[in-house]
C-alpha cells in the first residue's frame, strides 16, 4: 500500500514537471527541424533557422526594443512597487486593504482587455493634453509598469512580512533615523524579494504581447510583436529558433539570479 | 545621573485601555521588573519608553528631559528585544558597532569599544562571525553588547531570556544582573516569569489589566502582597475566606484560623504561603487527610484535605526515617501556622483591605 502510494506520488510529481517542461523542450527540438513545414518525424536537423533569425533584422531590432523597454519598466516598477509594498506592510492607514487589492489588480485583468482599455484611455488623454501617448516609448513604458508593479508588490510584500519590524525597531533604538533604517536594515534584509521582483518584472515585460501589440509605434515593435508579425506570413521553424534563444536567455538570467538570492525561497 | 520617570502614563486602543495611569520612577542604577500575565500592559509600557508606541496621556522623562514626544532614535535608551532582533546581514562586530556609527563615533574609536563590549559579554574572538553562525545564547549576548556599547541612559529588556533553555536562562540571568550592577545601569525589565523578576529586580511592579497592582522590593511583594491578584501571581498560596472574630483569629465556617491581626467583624481573605504551613502527624490546629504527595527533590508538596478546603504544604523533603517521609494519601495529619503567616487581604480580587 505504501509502495503504491509512493509510486503514485512520484508519478504525479513527474507528470507535473513534464507538463511544464515538455512544451519548451518541444519548441527547442522543432527549431532544429530541417523542413519548412513542421511534420513528424523530422527529415533532418539544421542550424539554418538560427541563421535566418539572425539575418532577419526585425528580430534583432525587436530584441533591442524589448530589452530597453523591459529594463526601464522593471526599474520603474521595482522602485514604485517596493515603496508601495513597504507602505502596505508597515504603515497603518485607512483604505490599506483596498489599495493593496488595487495594486495587484492588473494581474487579474486579461492583457487584451487591459491593452484596449489603455488604448482608449490614452486617446482620451491625448484629446485633453494634446500630446501623443500612443505609439510612443513613454506610453508603452507606462503600460508595462502596470505589469511590473504588481509582481514587485507581491514579492517584496511577502519578504517584508517574513522579516518583521523588530530589526528596524532595534536600529531606530540605536539612533538610526527612518531613511537610514530603510537603507541599512530593511533594504538589505528584503534584498531577495526585490531581486526576485526585478527578475519577474523584467520577464513579464519582456515577453508581453497583448499590451505592446496595441500600443507600439512604427519601427519600435518589441520582439513578441515581431514574432507575431512574422507568423502572419511564414510558419517555418525560425520562430522556434527565436523562442529557443529567448528561453535560454531567461533561463540563464534566473540561474545567475539564483546564485545571489535564493529564488525558490522567495517565490514559494 | 539618569533617572526614568513615568507620570500618569496611559495608552488607549479605541475604547480599550492597554495601560492605565502608570506612575513609576526608576532610580539611577536600579533594576525594576515589570511583571504580569500576558496582556497586562507591561510590554506596551516598555515600548512607550522606547518610543515605539505613543502614549495617549502622561509623560516619560529620561534624565530630566521630557521625551514623551521624541522619536525612538532621539531617546537615550538601549533595548534588548525578545527575539534579539539582530541584523542578519551584518557581522557580530557590525551589529555591535551600529549604534556607535549612528552616534558618529570616529571609526578609530569604534574598534576598541566594540572589542570591549564583546569582552564584557564574553564573546571576544567572535567579532567577524555571521549572526547565523551563533547559538541562541551567543546571539542573546550580541544583543546585550549591541545595546550596552552606546552607554544608554536607560537599559530596556523585553523578555530577553524567553528564547533560551532553562539552564542557560538561569546562567544569563545572573550575568545580566552582574553587568547591570557593575555598569550602574538604570534598567526597566519586562518579564512574565516571576522567578526571573524575584531574583533579578531591586523593585518589582506587578501589573494586571493595564494597572499597577503593587510596587516594591521582591520580599515585600512576596511577603506582604497588597491584594489577592499579587498574592496569587507571585508564588503559590492558600486562600481562606472568612470573618475576623477577634484580632488574630479568622473564622472560616466552623473553623478558627490564626491570622495577623484584623478588626472584629471584618470580612477578609487570608493568604498563607505553603512553606509557612507546619505539618505534623500528631498534633496541630487543623486536622486533615493527605490527598496527594508530590516529590520535588529538595522539597515535597502535600495536598491536605481539611474542613477549610484543600491546603497546599511545601516543606523540605523529610530525611529517611522521619515519620512525614512515609505519608501516603488518606493518612491523617495536622496543620498549623503562626499568626503572622496568615496575611489578611480584601476578599475582592483587586482591592485594598479596608
Amino acid at each position: 500500500m505504501r509502495m503504491v502510494r509512493a509510486i503514485l506520488w512520484r508519478g504525479g510529481v513527474g507528470a507535473v514537471f513534464a507538463s511544464v517542461l515538455l512544451p519548451m523542450l518541444a519548441v527547442m527540438w522543432l527549431s532544429f527541424f530541417d523542413q519548412e513545414v513542421v511534420s513528424f518525424p523530422p527529415e533532418g536537423y539544421t542550424w539554418r533557422w538560427y541563421v535566418n533569425a539572425w539575418d532577419k533584422k526585425q528580430f534583432a531590432r525587436g530584441f533591442v526594443n524589448s530589452l530597453q523597454l523591459a529594463l526601464i519598466a522593471a526599474v520603474l516598477g521595482v522602485t514604485i512597487g517596493t515603496a508601495a509594498a513597504y507602505a502596505l506592510v508597515r504603515a497603518r492607514f485607512p483604505g490599506k486593504e483596498a489599495l493593496g487589492a488595487l495594486m495587484l489588480s492588473p494581474l487579474a485583468v486579461p492583457g487584451v482587455v487591459l491593452g484596449t482599455a489603455l488604448y482608449v484611455f490614452f486617446v482620451e488623454v491625448e484629446n485633453v493634453i494634446d500630446v501623443d501617448i500612443r505609439a510612443t516609448l513613454p506610453g508603452l513604458i507606462a503600460a508595462h509598469v502596470l505589469l511590473t508593479v504588481p509582481w514587485t508588490v507581491r514579492l517584496v510584500a511577502a519578504s517584508l512580512q517574513g522579516i518583521g519590524p523588530a530589526a528596524e525597531e532595534a536600529a531606530a533604538n540605536l539612533g538610526a533615523r527612518p531613511w537610514t533604517v530603510f537603507r541599512r536594515i530593511t533594504l538589505p534584509m528584503m534584498r531577495s524579494g526585490v531581486v526576485a521582483g526585478a527578475l519577474f518584472s523584467f520577464i513579464q515585460s519582456f515577453e508581453n504581447l497583448e499590451l505592446s501589440l496595441l500600443l507600439v509605434g512604427p519601427g519600435r515593435s518589441t520582439l513578441p510583436v515581431e514574432m507575431l508579425n512574422y507568423l502572419e506570413f511564414r510558419i517555418d521553424p525560425t520562430l522556434a529558433a527565436v523562442a529557443t534563444i529567448q528561453i535560454v536567455l531567461i533561463g540563464a538570467l534566473m540561474l545567475i539570479t539564483d546564485r545571489y538570492v535564493n529564488l525558490s525561497r522567495v517565490v514559494s | 545621573m539618569t533617572r526614568l520617570v513615568l507620570e500618569g502614563l496611559r495608552k488607549m486602543y479605541g475604547p480599550t485601555v492597554a495601560v492605565d495611569r502608570v506612575d513609576l520612577a526608576v532610580e539611577q542604577g536600579e533594576l525594576v521588573a515589570l511583571l504580569g500575565p500576558s496582556g497586562c500592559g507591561k510590554t506596551t509600557t516598555l515600548r512607550m519608553v522606547a518610543g515605539f508606541i505613543a502614549p495617549t496621556e502622561g509623560r516619560i522623562v529620561i534624565g530630566g528631559t521630557d521625551v514623551t514626544k521624541a522619536p525612538p532614535y532621539a531617546r537615550d535608551t538601549g533595548m534588548v528585544f525578545q527575539g534579539y532582533a539582530l541584523f542578519p546581514h551584518m557581522t557580530v562586530a557590525e551589529n555591535v558597532g551600529f549604534g556607535l556609527e549612528m552616534r558618529r563615533v570616529p571609526k578609530a574609536e569604534r574598534g576598541p569599544r566594540i572589542a570591549e563590549a564583546l569582552r564584557l559579554v564574553r564573546l571576544d574572538g567572535y567579532a567577524e562571525r555571521r549572526i547565523a553562525q551563533l547559538s541562541g545564547g551567543q546571539q542573546q549576548r550580541v544583543a546585550l553588547a549591541r545595546a550596552l556599547v552606546v552607554n544608554p541612559g536607560v537599559f530596556l529588556l523585553d523578555e530577553p531570556l524567553s528564547n533560551l533553555d532553562a539552564r542557560l536562562r538561569a546562567e544569563v540571568r545572573v550575568e545580566i544582573r552582574a553587568l547591570q550592577q557593575r555598569l550602574g545601569l538604570t534598567t526597566l525589565f519586562v518579564t512574565h516569569d516571576q522567578e526571573e523578576a524575584l531574583t533579578m529586580a531591586d523593585r518589582m511592579v506587578v501589573m494586571n489589566h493595564g494597572r499597577v497592582c503593587q510596587i516594591g522590593p521582591p520580599e515585600e511583594l512576596y511577603e506582604r502582597p497588597a491584594d489577592l491578584f499579587v498574592a496569587g501571581f507571585l508564588g503559590r498560596c492558600n486562600i481562606f475566606h472568612g470573618t475576623v472574630e477577634t484580632p488574630g483569629i479568622l473564622r472560616a465556617g466552623a473553623i478558627a484560623l490564626p491570622c495577623d491581626g484584623g478588626v472584629p467583624g471584618q470580612a477578609a481573605a487570608m493568604v498563607v504561603r505553603p512553606e509557612r504551613v507546619l505539618i505534623d502527624v500528631q498534633a496541630g490546629l487543623l486536622p486533615g487527610r493527605i490527598g496527594m504527595v508530590t516529590y520535588l527533590g529538595g522539597l515535597t508538596d502535600w495536598h491536605v484535605e481539611t474542613d477549610a478546603g484543600t491546603v497546599l504544604v511545601t516543606r523540605p523533603t523529610p530525611t529517611p526515617g522521619d515519620r512525614l517521609r512515609g505519608l501516603a494519601p488518606g493518612d491523617v495529619v495536622h496543620l498549623d501556622w503562626a499568626g503572622r503567616a496568615g496575611r489578611l487581604l480584601s476578599p475582592e480580587p483587586n482591592g485594598e483591605l479596608a
